[in-house]
Formats: structure tokens, C-alpha cells, sequence
């Protein structure tokens, strides 16, 4: 009788680790094709150990000029994306968070419903507006685009780590002499650099990650960024060179995974915003 | 209200509408640049999806002229067309099994089973599957087109217990996708969860050991209940993000075979770029738009936020 229910009570100990276990070998086991392919010299679709360990893949795929083109445009699109989200989101919020406005709650409603809809839905009239404004295969067009599809979500975060600034330090400064537009800079800038981490991060994060919109928006073989470019290798030599297309595959994967490490660190304020509906 | 007060004291009450004025206008200024930026390039193709889906727009020929509105043309096209009630079909199949049983139950389950667990394995595992949502969506396509490949990772796996190799890219796509997309999403739901099952005080559930309640009894009785609240808003959330998911499928399978794993984005692309049909491809971005804006509705009156 003791024996059974000890016996149960180390399966009932010992089965959430071995469900946890068996989930996560199934969640490494496509992740490790891509790992190991990427050092084999003759690599499959299927996974299996290196014969014969290699980084050939990787310098073949590091030293193309097109490859480095492709990377450079993609940190180009992204970090501009990113400085110019912060920026106008930063200026949004700021007003959204310090005054009464007669406007300010509809508005914020509007940001919020913004924020869930789904871009993809209006590419098609993009293209068409990029057409008609003269802007297709625009690499800053593109851009301004991409700030604009990630300010909802960067000015709902940004008012929400703004309201967290106190306001007295402003005043203290304005009763100084400080003008509104100094003490935003001084002031409440510095104090909302974590806020401005995450924003930047996630939305650097996002962007390098977008295949669809420049994949619509840009043409030009030299503008395309990484995720795009990706797409194309895929599709002349993906079918022939495994190797290397876990290598790019690799290359281009790692900056999201660092990233996302790095704004782990902020990631529980930001997931307040999901979080707030709880219960 | 104001009147009366500035009735009593004309100064102050002056005084304060110039510097609510003074306020307005730099608000207004601080505003200048989001405005312009959403009104152009956000709320503007909105504006025009509800426009051109009703002309006859097209990338080439003689309507890439002239601009026509055709009215309900397009709409009745597309009520007609086989294609398209695949594709909704295809949508749904797609929403319901990755999304709303696939990421939300092994969210759920992964939450429940972590909670309690030793540190260290908890996080291992948690790293796991967050690595899935992070690597962007084409090299998840790129990963799974190798697992799933005739002579990939899964097929040589069944051939060491002795089975035949399985064209599942061919014969069983829309399972292919929806296991991709579950691998991608999963970590999301489990977020959610975990942070909702902090929430969950340990007194309630120990109070309901005591009396003698079983573990599934717990579950349903005590801990599903009281996240009930997170289960709808990540339920939501993750339908607007499976909606508008183009990217992987159109790198894993481009919809096919035929028009198997045709979603409505999908779908959207191949009428409005491959077709060259843009107004079609428009109707249908306005009908993905609508459910979108439908969905964002149902979410924002379930979060109740203050603003």
C-alpha cells in the first residue's frame, strides 16, 4: 500500500519534467537542423550530426558582396525605422501623457484599435499609394512606411512609460527657467531611456524580421534587405546548397535571438500592456 | 460650468484659457509629426482599401488607365469564386488549429506545468520555445520545409522506427503549416499564462487541496476560471496575429498544393500581385481588414482600459 502511492507520487513528481522534457526536444529538434547543417560540408534537409565540421558555409556566405549589400540594408531599415518610431512616438507621447486634452482619450482609443489590425490587410493600397506618390522601390519611403505601420504600438508604450516619469522634476525645472522644449529634452528624455530601449529594440526586432513589406515595396536587387534576400537565395540555390542556407538562415536569425535577450530585460513592463487585462 | 467660474473671477479664469491655449498648441505641435506619418501611411490606405475595392484597378491593361468604379463587381466576383471560399475555409482551419487550440493549449499547458518547477529547468525550456517566436517568420519556413521534407528530419526519423517516408508538404499541408505556426506562436500564449498564473494567489488552490480536491478538479474548478480573463484576451490577440500571418505560409508551401493552404492573405497577394488584379485584391484586403477591425472591437471592449 505505501509502495503504490510512493510510486505514484514520484510518476506525479517526475511527469511534468518528462512532458516538459519531451515538448522541448520537440521544439530544438527543427532549431538543430539549422544549427547543424549550417557547419556540415555536405548537408541535407534531414538532421544529422557533421561528418566533417566546416565554417566554409559561413565565409561563403559572409564574404558575398551581395550577402553584406543585403545585411547592411536590412541594419540601414531597421535602425531607421527604429530612431525615427522613438522619435515621433517619444514627441507623441509626451503631450498624451503631461496635459488635459479634450481629444486625448478617443485618440488613444484609436492607437489602441491601430495597434491590433493587421497590416497585411493594407498592402495592397500601399503599393497603390507608393505607385501614385512616386515612392515604389523607395528605400526611404519604405521606411517612413514601416515607422508609420509601428507607431501605435511604440506611442501606446511610450505614454505608459511616460505617465511613470514624475512630473515634478519638469517643474522643478521650468521654475528654474528651463523651457518646455529643454526640459523634455533633459529631463524626461534621460529618465525614459528604458522605455526608449524597449521601444527601439522591439521595433529594430520587428523590422529585421518583416519579410512583406519590403518584399511589396522595394524591387531593386541592391536594396532589398536581408529578409528579402533570404527569400531569393532560398529560391535559386535553397534547393541545392543546405549548408549554406542554414548558415545565411543562422546569420540572419542570431541579431533577432540578441536582441530580444536584450529587451527581455525590459519585456515585463512592456508585457504590462497585454497583462493589463488580467482578470 | 466655465462661464460661471470666469463670471466670478475674470482674471484667473482668462489666464487659464490662454494657457490651456498655450497648451493645445504645443500639444498640437508635439502631435504634428504622428499625425501626419498615421494619416498618410496608416489611416490612409485604410481609407483607400474601402475605395479601390470598389474599382476595377489593375496593374496592367487598359483599367491600369483608368481608374473605373465598378461597384459591387468585385465583391460579387469574389462571392462567386470557388477560390475564395477555400481560402476563408482555409483561414479559419488554419486560426482555429494553430492559434486557438495549437499555441493556446500548449501555452496553457507548458504555463501549468512550469509553475512549481525547479528554476533552472524552467527557464531552459521557457528558452526553448521563446527561441521559436523569435526566429523571424521566413526562417521558420526555412526550418520546417527541412523537417518536412521528403528526405527531411521527420521522415528519417519514422524510418528508424521502420516507417515509409510521407510526402507531407504534399499530402498533408495544411497539418505542415499549422505545426510551423504553432512552433513560431506557442511562447506567446505561454507568457500570457504564466504571467496570469502568478497571478493566481496559492492560498485558493491549497485551501482546495485540503478539501480533498483532485488535481484535474483544481484545474477546472479553481485555476481555468480565474485566468478566464487572460485566456479571452490572448485568445483574441492571437487571432489578430494568426489573421493577418502571410509570411510563413507563402515561404513554406506558397499556398499550395493548388489552393490547399490558401489563407486570405495569401490569396490577397496572388490576385493583387501575381493576377495583377488590384481592385479584386483590394475587396479582398477589406474583407481581412473588417474581421481585423471586428476582432480589435470584441478586444478593446474586452480589456476595458482606462485611458
Amino acid at each position: 500500500m505505501n509502495k503504490i502511492r510512493f510510486k505514484t507520487q514520484m510518476t506525479g513528481k517526475a511527469l511534468p519534467y518528462l512532458v516538459l522534457s519531451l515538448i522541448g526536444v520537440a521544439f530544438v529538434v527543427p532549431l538543430l537542423w539549422m544549427v547543424f547543417a549550417s557547419l556540415d560540408a555536405n548537408a541535407n534537409l534531414a538532421l544529422k550530426l557533421p561528418e566533417q565540421i566546416t565554417l566554409n558555409n559561413f565565409k561563403e556566405i559572409v564574404t558575398s558582396p551581395d550577402n553584406q549589400r543585403a545585411f547592411l540594408n536590412g541594419i540601414l531599415l531597421s535602425l531607421g525605422q527604429s530612431v525615427l518610431v522613438v522619435i515621433v512616438a517619444g514627441l507623441a507621447a509626451y503631450p498624451l501623457s503631461r496635459y488635459q486634452l479634450r481629444y486625448k482619450s478617443p485618440f488613444m482609443y484609436l492607437i489602441l484599435f491601430a495597434t491590433c489590425l493587421p497590416i497585411t490587410a493594407v498592402m495592397v493600397p500601399v503599393y497603390q499609394l507608393f505607385v501614385y506618390l512616386n515612392l515604389q522601390d523607395s528605400f526611404i519611403g519604405t521606411m517612413v512606411f514601416l515607422t508609420s505601420a509601428s507607431l501605435p504600438y511604440a506611442i501606446w508604450m511610450m505614454k505608459n512609460f511616460m505617465d511613470s516619469v514624475p512630473l515634478e522634476l519638469e517643474e522643478a525645472a521650468w521654475v528654474d527657467g528651463c523651457s518646455i522644449w529643454k526640459a523634455f529634452r533633459v529631463i524626461v528624455a534621460p529618465l525614459m531611456l528604458p522605455g526608449i530601449f524597449t521601444v527601439g529594440i522591439f521595433t529594430f526586432a520587428g523590422s529585421w524580421g518583416n519579410f512583406f513589406v519590403p518584399f511589396i515595396l522595394i524591387q531593386s536587387p541592391e536594396k532589398l534587405p536581408a529578409s528579402v534576400s533570404i527569400y531569393q537565395f532560398f529560391g535559386s540555390y535553397g534547393l541545392v546548397e543546405y549548408g549554406k542556407l542554414a548558415a545565411f538562415s543562422f546569420l540572419y536569425t542570431m541579431p533577432a535571438v540578441l536582441l530580444y535577450m536584450l529587451g527581455q530585460r525590459y519585456m515585463s513592463e512592456g508585457f504590462n500592456f497585454h497583462g493589463a487585462a488580467k482578470g | 460650468m466655465e462661464t460661471a467660474k470666469i463670471g466670478e473671477a475674470p482674471l484667473a479664469g482668462r489666464k487659464r484659457t490662454s494657457s490651456q491655449t498655450r497648451d493645445h498648441l504645443r500639444a498640437v505641435l508635439f502631435l504634428l509629426p504622428a499625425w501626419v506619418l498615421l494619416l498618410v501611411f496608416f489611416f490612409g490606405p485604410i481609407l483607400l482599401t474601402f475605395y479601390f475595392a470598389f474599382t476595377n484597378m489593375s496593374l496592367t491593361g487598359e483599367a491600369s488607365q483608368q481608374l473605373e468604379f465598378v461597384g459591387m463587381a468585385n465583391f460579387s466576383a469574389i462571392f462567386s469564386d470557388p477560390n475564395f471560399m477555400t481560402s476563408i475555409v482555409n483561414t479559419l482551419v488554419f486560426l482555429v488549429f494553430s492559434a486557438l487550440i495549437g499555441q493556446q493549449a500548449l501555452g496553457l499547458i507548458l504555463a501549468l506545468l512550469m509553475n512549481n518547477r525547479s528554476r533552472t529547468f524552467r527557464r531552459m525550456i521557457g528558452a526553448l520555445v521563446l527561441t521559436g517566436w523569435v526566429t523571424p517568420e521566413i526562417v521558420v519556413a526555412f526550418i520546417f520545409f527541412a523537417f518536412f521534407s521528403d528526405s527531411g528530419t521527420l521522415n528519417t526519423l519514422l524510418g528508424t522506427v521502420g516507417m515509409e517516408p510521407v510526402k507531407w508538404l504534399y499530402e498533408y499541408p495544411m497539418t505542415s503549416v499549422v505545426i510551423a505556426n504553432i512552433w513560431h506562436g506557442t511562447a506567446f500564449s505561454m507568457l500570457v499564462y504564466q504571467a496570469a498564473l502568478g497571478g493566481v494567489p496559492k492560498e485558493v488552490e491549497e485551501a482546495a487541496m485540503i478539501d480533498g480536491a483532485s488535481a484535474w478538479q483544481r484545474l477546472w474548478r479553481i485555476t481555468l476560471p480565474m485566468i478566464k480573463g487572460s485566456v479571452v484576451t490572448n485568445m483574441v490577440l492571437i487571432s489578430l496575429q494568426t489573421l493577418g500571418l502571410f509570411t510563413l505560409i507563402f515561404a513554406l508551401t506558397g499556398g499550395g498544393p493548388g489552393v490547399q493552404t490558401e489563407t486570405l492573405p495569401v490569396f490577397m497577394y496572388h490576385q493583387a500581385f501575381v493576377s495583377f488584379q488590384l481592385g479584386y485584391g483590394t475587396a479582398i484586403s477589406l474583407i481581412l481588414l473588417l474581421i481585423g477591425m471586428i476582432v480589435s472591437m470584441v478586444y478593446i471592449r474586452l480589456l476595458k482600459v482606462k485611458i
